[in-house]
């Protein structure tokens, strides 16, 4: 191996990856600079379970595309590896497999030579883990959940075990030029790099740590922009490439609290990184250097799965309501039309969700306001095992509350204002059945790397 | 006569996001020391004051941090049930923050 550099330069053009665009002036400003590596994480369970169960991406392929093309371009123009992490929002096979293939579409429409793609794969199927709990072996529960049950393993879809840097570096060990990773924790796109060059741990996963969302670690508040990490053997230094973005001491310490329940730690497979003695030092006017973060490595590999599963078909209604008695009365006209579904269906096997806005429609129980609003704004949710069935059971959820009996109506010609006659169908409904881990004796076992070609 | 001032007076970013599937993190971070002290010292937000205000037993508080590196209190709840379940009504969890702008702070 090439002997140990003193410093490595991560250009990192986006967190999430696809969600939305990545700005192109501030990634030239960075590319002009010669980074050592173009990488974005492109991942993300904020979206909720349906893309992981549907199997499908929330994000637009002309973003993946738009953003493939710039980091593609310039990361060959310069002749240095470009990484992405957790594929097309899941990270699931195929939409590694798309990652890959929209490379090699790329790299054909701009007749790039010939270079090596690396991918790997991150689904786990169930079998693996039923067998594993057949003999007894825990699969634990993340934040309070109980361990995974058979059960709820039957009522799984589609599951992804989350990658540590193993895959990463056994791909850049065969010589991608190119990485699409599957399902990733964030921080280690940006470690493996630096953890394969020879740098501290520690460092190297706080600097995938503060990259990981791009331009959410600098101030002011603009997404979407390029932002520059260098690791050395002592430090992180972390640059906005906006001309108008600092990475200040407290952007960047208030990064690492962002989106994680305790900012000192985070877990990865293989171990914690430990920044509760990080130190923060504004370095220039645009860049926050940070020492010491530490690595604790864990005496097993626990790997954490992600696991969503379908509850049925959903249809969607819309009815808003100006009389205040009717708003007063919310309760019994939901009652009502409830009672109408329950007659036609019976009392299971359908859900039927009633989110009420200008009441506690954004924040459910968590509201504490009890202001009474002048209209309501109310969303019918209908869910059954059969599209047929959902429609059906929204669109009685929704229309009866037109005919709920109230004692002291006035208005007898209808309770509810219909925004639409009809009901709509919306996508499948499904629920995170698993954020839980298992052990796991090898880092790669769940995670196999292929690699293959692109260009001309 | 102790003068109040809300919270969102005081803080510059007070916002809220999923931590995870079954956690909402909220993220209340100061301007200044001066700023991020007198809140800590005032000693109005803390796990009792959280659990009253959402309505929650304090059970469901996961964290409860002040991370002076970044001037920020921070605290973590469970959520009622997994993000973008049926029925839940913030998938990302961005919108539950509010309640805390109008919290008084003494600040005198």
């Amino acid at each position: 191996m090439a002997a140990v550099p003193k410093s490595l330069r991560f250009l990192c053009p986006n967190g999430h990856l696809g969600f939305a665009p990545l700005k192109t002036n501030s990634f030239y400003l960075g590319v002009q600079s010669r980074p050592d590596f173009i990488l974005a994480d492109s991942g993300s369970n904020d979206i909720g379970p349906i893309p992981l169960g549907s199997d499908v991406s929330t994000s637009p392929k002309e973003w993946q595309y738009h953003d493939l093309e710039h980091m593609l371009l310039a990361a060959r123009k310069l002749g240095v590896p470009m990484i992405v992490g957790s594929a097309g929002d899941t990270g699931t096979n195929s939409r590694v497999d798309l990652f890959v293939e929209m490379i090699q579409d790329i790299a054909r429409n701009h007749h790039i030579p010939k270079f090596r793609v690396g991918y790997f794969y991150s689904e786990v199927n169930p079998d693996y883990l039923r067998r594993k709990m057949e003999q007894g072996e825990r699969v634990a529960g993340l934040d309070g959940r109980p361990d995974l049950t058979l059960e709820e393993l039957e009522a799984t879809d589609r599951i992804v075990a989350v990658a540590g840097i193993h895959p990463y570096i056994r791909l850049l060990d065969l010589g991608a030029e190119v990485i699409i990773g599957g399902r990733s924790s964030d921080s280690v796109i940006f470690a493996a790099p630096a953890i394969r060059a020879g740098f501290p741990e520690g460092l190297a996963y706080y600097l995938g740590k503060v990259l990981e969302c791009a331009s959410f670690n600098a101030e002011p508040y603009m997404g979407k922009e390029s932002v520059i990490g260098e690791i050395t053997h002592e430090d992180v230094k972390v640059t906005a490439m906006h001309p108008d973005q600092r990475c200040t001491v407290a952007s960047v310490a208030g990064h690492a609290m962002y989106e994680r329940s305790n900012p000192f730690y985070e877990h990865v497979l293989g171990g914690t990184l430990d920044m509760s003695r990080c130190r923060y030092e504004q370095w220039d006017e645009r860049t926050t250097r940070v020492t010491g973060p530490v690595f604790r490595a864990s005496p097993e590999w626990w790997v954490k799965l992600e696991g969503s599963g379908k509850v049925g078909e959903r249809y969607v209604g819309i009815v808003g309501i100006r009389d205040p008695y009717i708003i007063a009365n919310i309760d019994q006209v939901i009652a009502w039309a409830r009672e109408q579904v329950r007659e036609r269906f019976g009392d299971s096997g359908y859900e039927l969700h009633y989110q009420l806005y200008g009441k506690n429609g954004v924040m459910g129980n968590l509201e504490p306001s009890r202001h009474t609003p002048h209209e309501l704004g109310v969303v019918v949710y209908g869910i059954a095992p059969s599209a047929q069935m959902a429609e059906e059971v929204c669109l009685i959820g929704t229309r009866q509350m037109f005919y709920a009996r109230l004692p002291e109506v006035k208005g007898t010609a209808g309770g509810v204002a219909f925004a639409l006659d009809e009901v709509m169908r919306a996508s499948p409904a499904y629920r995170w059945t698993i954020n839980h881990t298992v052990r796991i004796d090898d880092p790669l076992e769940l995670f196999p790397t292929f690699l293959t070609e692109a260009g001309v | 006569m102790a003068n109040f001032k809300p919270l969102s007076q005081i803080a510059k970013i007070i916002r809220s996001k999923n931590a995870g599937v079954d956690k909402i993190t909220f993220d209340i971070i100061f301007p200044d020391q001066a700023s991020y002290q007198l809140v800590r010292r005032s000693g109005i937000l803390n796990r009792a004051l959280i659990a009253n205000l959402y309505n929650i037993p304090e059970s469901r508080i996961s964290d409860f941090v002040e991370f002076e590196p970044a001037l920020a209190i921070k605290f973590t709840i469970y959520r009622e049930k997994p993000s973008g379940s049926p029925g839940d009504t913030d998938i990302f969890g961005s919108q539950q923050y509010a309640p805390l702008l109008d919290l008084q702070i003494p600040v005198d």
